[in-house]
């Protein structure tokens, strides 16, 4: 028998709502109509609490926390639009943009793109820290895809639902800190990688143009995420 | 095996060989190594061996003597004399002084308070065993508190003991080992680890090595205890590959330990089984991080994960660990030994027993040193330092690696425990401490720490992997004198950004180096922003 599943009470921005408690404050916030911004959360995916934009403030806890990945517990005052936080999460993503080169009147995915919606919902004006200018390859080995790492912002959605769902694990990561690069194998051309079975899924995952098919117009370069909750639903109700 | 076996075997390794009159220790630790000490121990048995005189005298590896800026030493026993800077050929007239005055242009002072003023718990065997004999370890009650804690001590007895001594983790937090201990003790499952943390990357710090490379079975020791008292079978001592003589080492006493029954199966005849592995580290400042060194070990890439879960409740492999430092292994043993009453009366209130510091920079007296805690900076640098060399003047010192901060003159009186370092914007951190004086620019300084972390940074979260990298091109552009003051506003907006929104400890504490230096030494940035200017003469200013 199951064991049974308790159910917690708390507080959200002060409205009162409730959540299982192997629920995240993350979910139990979208039940609520209540937005918390992410960038490398889908769900889907085993959340990582990488991109930092989903912090939030709870009540009695010094240190920030992200929805993402924290349960909700008892009695939790979670406050998720303070001023500091929206600061810290414009900040984010000024370093999200001076970091590789988004220029978006020229990117294939301009007006469907997560990271420059996100911009415009959280009213991010300017980049105050200077762009960074990094030379980075374009590879368009791949008979359909191409990946373009001036667009790529990490999130590792990629290499997440290529491990996860697709079971293929042809993308990891290479280097450390700025350094760091999504790679195909063992950094080899993506055309040329044995394990990947252009099933398109990381592209389709992908926020940003980092990750797009070849020779689509730009009006139809809509990324289809709706396969992913379907597939892990699919995958739990199997066990 | 019992105490007493332990007690009769440390006898008979006595009365193996007919002591010799003499024996010359020589350190052969990284620092003495490096220095040429192995070549220096060749000759001098190559000497003795000329002479014919192998049964009256013993020439012997052992470890850190602490004193490193003085290397290759050597102490001669029973005379009790060291000797510094010794050459090869020094070795005719060391054999040839043995039992005589000793060779007076060598001698060491050891009445000189970089010796009187330590206090060596930790290090009380390093220097005087050889680290790769265990009858050497045995002989100095080696292993009893293992034995007496299999025979006599319940685990949660155990737990008291640690708990009672107030010891805190020596990785750097210094979150209580007690606590910890009694956490994974109370996590459910029959399976647990306990890793030994030995992934030691601060600038400047060479504590964790020394301990490792100069009482290896210490922590072994020390490790056993915590695995029985919080009930895990398996060990793993977590080493960065740069550290070939610890590994080495290491390597020699887990095999010795194993056949003598004190590790491996059913040690010393009781139903406690533990094993310890070594795992080789790639050498990534982040892996000393507690969930990225898992990651690690698990066989991934060593990236933090966001805690809770704690790794008490959910660590290697999803099972409960325990991980502690080198250094807070090594007080382990001791602890049992002599009771947690004993440790708690050494210390201040709330930071007990003692501290090893790796002391570098601008003083004259450079080395390993274990003081309690509570002594002074002032005692620290000026006493056993010896003070600032070259007739300069002192300026800051720097505890806590990348994750520190620079303490100005004013704070010098202050006691070095956790409190107070915290308190002045500091950490312990795991040891390092760095002297300046005025030759250093501090700006400099905090640009040096932050290249540290940008190249450290594992790249997983974006305020520390992006939030680093700009501010190193900040303080590149105030060392240059190309920033304006806008700038110093934007270095503190993303000084304050990284630290409170970067998922893990690395860069929660990247800025505290610019933090710190900007908290006592504003008016250098300004100098170099507003007049162009480099006041310590260091940074090239292109104007």
């Amino acid at each position: 028998m199951n064991q049974p599943v308790r159910v917690k009470t708390l507080k959200i921005d002060d409205r009162d709502v409730s959540g299982r408690e192997d629920e995240t404050i993350l979910e139990v916030a979208r039940q609520n109509g209540i937005f918390i911004p992410t960038l490398c959360h889908l769900e889907g995916l085993t959340p990582i609490g990488a991109c930092r934009l989903c912090l939030v403030e709870i009540k009695g806890v010094s240190r920030l926390l992200p929805a993402c990945v924290t349960r909700v517990e008892e009695g939790m005052e979670v406050y998720t639009q303070s001023e500091r936080l929206q600061k810290y999460r414009r900040m984010v993503l000024e370093l999200l943009f001076s970091e590789r080169n988004h220029i978006c009147s020229v990117c294939v995915v301009n007006g469907h793109c997560e990271l420059q919606s996100m911009a415009q919902i959280l009213g991010m004006t300017h980049v105050s820290v200077p762009y960074r200018f990094p030379r980075l390859p374009v590879d368009a080995s791949h008979e359909r895809f191409v990946v373009d790492h001036n667009r790529c912002i990490l999130c590792t959605r990629c290499v997440r639902v290529c491990d996860e769902i697709e079971g293929a694990h042809t993308w990891d990561v290479m280097g450390r800190g700025i350094d760091s690069r999504v790679i195909t194998d063992l950094n080899q051309p993506w055309g040329e990688s044995e394990t990947c079975t252009s099933c398109g899924k990381c592209v389709n995952v992908c926020p940003t143009g980092a990750l797009f098919e070849k020779g689509k117009p730009v009006s139809d370069r809509q990324k289809k995420r709706q396969f992913l909750p379907y597939l892990t639903m699919m995958r739990e109700e199997r066990r | 095996m019992t105490p007493e076996e332990l007690r009769r075997l440390a006898e008979s390794h006595e009365e193996a060989r007919p002591e010799p009159r003499h024996c010359i220790k020589v350190c052969v630790a990284a620092g003495c190594l490096s220095a040429g000490s192995d070549r220096v121990r060749e000759a001098l048995q190559n000497e003795i061996a000329q002479r014919g005189l192998e049964n009256e005298c013993e020439v012997k590896g052992v470890g850190c003597l602490g004193l490193c800026t003085a290397g290759p030493l050597m102490l001669v026993e029973p005379d009790g004399v060291m000797y510094q800077r010794v050459t090869e050929e020094d070795a005719p007239a060391i054999v040839e002084s043995l039992g005589k005055k000793s060779v007076e242009q060598l001698v060491c002072p050891s009445d000189m308070s970089f010796f009187t003023k330590q206090y060596k718990i930790v290090l009380e065997n390093s220097g005087v065993i050889d680290p790769e004999k265990i009858e050497d370890y045995i002989a100095r009650d080696g292993y009893t508190a293992l034995a007496r804690v299999l025979e006599e001590m319940t685990p949660q007895e155990v737990i008291d003991e640690i708990t009672r001594s107030g010891l805190r983790g020596r990785g750097g937090a210094g979150y209580p080992t007690g606590l910890k201990w009694s956490t994974v003790a109370k996590a459910g499952g029959s399976r647990k680890f306990v890793i030994c943390n030995a992934d030691e990357g601060d600038p400047g710090a060479f504590m964790d090595r020394s301990v490792l490379e100069s009482d290896p079975h210490r922590v072994l020791e020390g490790m056993a205890i915590a695995a029985y008292a919080v009930g895990a079978s398996q060990g793993f001592l977590y080493v960065r590959a740069e550290y070939p003589l610890a590994v080495k080492r290491l390597r020699t006493a887990i095999r010795q330990a194993e056949r003598l029954g004190l590790l491996g199966n059913n040690i010393c005849g009781t139903t406690f089984s533990f094993h310890v592995d070594i795992r080789l580290g790639a050498g990534a400042f982040v892996c000393g991080e507690e969930t990225a060194l898992i990651a690690s070990i698990e066989g991934k890439r060593g990236q933090p994960r966001p805690r809770p879960p704690y790794p008490a409740e959910y660590g290697l492999w999803g099972y409960p660990t325990l991980i502690n430092n080198v250094e807070t292994f090594a007080n382990v043993a001791p602890i049992i030994r002599n009771g947690g009453d004993w440790f708690a009366s050494i210390g201040t209130e709330k930071s007990k027993g003692t501290k090893v510091f790796a002391l570098a920079g601008r003083v004259r007296n450079t080395g390993l040193i274990e003081v309690p805690m509570g002594i002074t900076l002032r005692e620290i640098i000026f006493d056993i330092g010896g003070g600032i060399p070259d007739g300069h003047r002192f300026k800051a010192v720097q505890t806590g690696g990348p994750s520190g901060g620079c303490i100005p003159e004013q704070y010098l009186d202050m006691p070095v425990d956790y409190d107070s370092l915290a308190k002045v914007g500091s950490i312990m951190g795991s040891g390092g401490m760095i002297v300046m004086d005025e030759t250093s620019c501090m700006v400099d300084v905090a640009k040096f720490f932050m290249d540290f972390c940008v190249s450290e940074s594992c790249g997983k979260c974006v305020p520390c992997r992006v939030g680093t990298a700009q501010m190193y091109h900040l303080l590149n552009k105030i060392t240059s004198g190309e920033a304006t003051m806008e700038d110093l506003a934007l270095l503190e907006e993303l000084c304050d950004m990284v630290k409170y929104t970067s998922l893990c400890g690395l860069g929660q504490t990247a800025p505290n180096p610019v933090l710190s230096t900007l908290q006592y030494f504003r008016e250098e940035y300004i100098a170099h922003i507003v007049d162009k200017q480099c006041p310590a003469g260091v940074c090239q200013m292109r104007q």
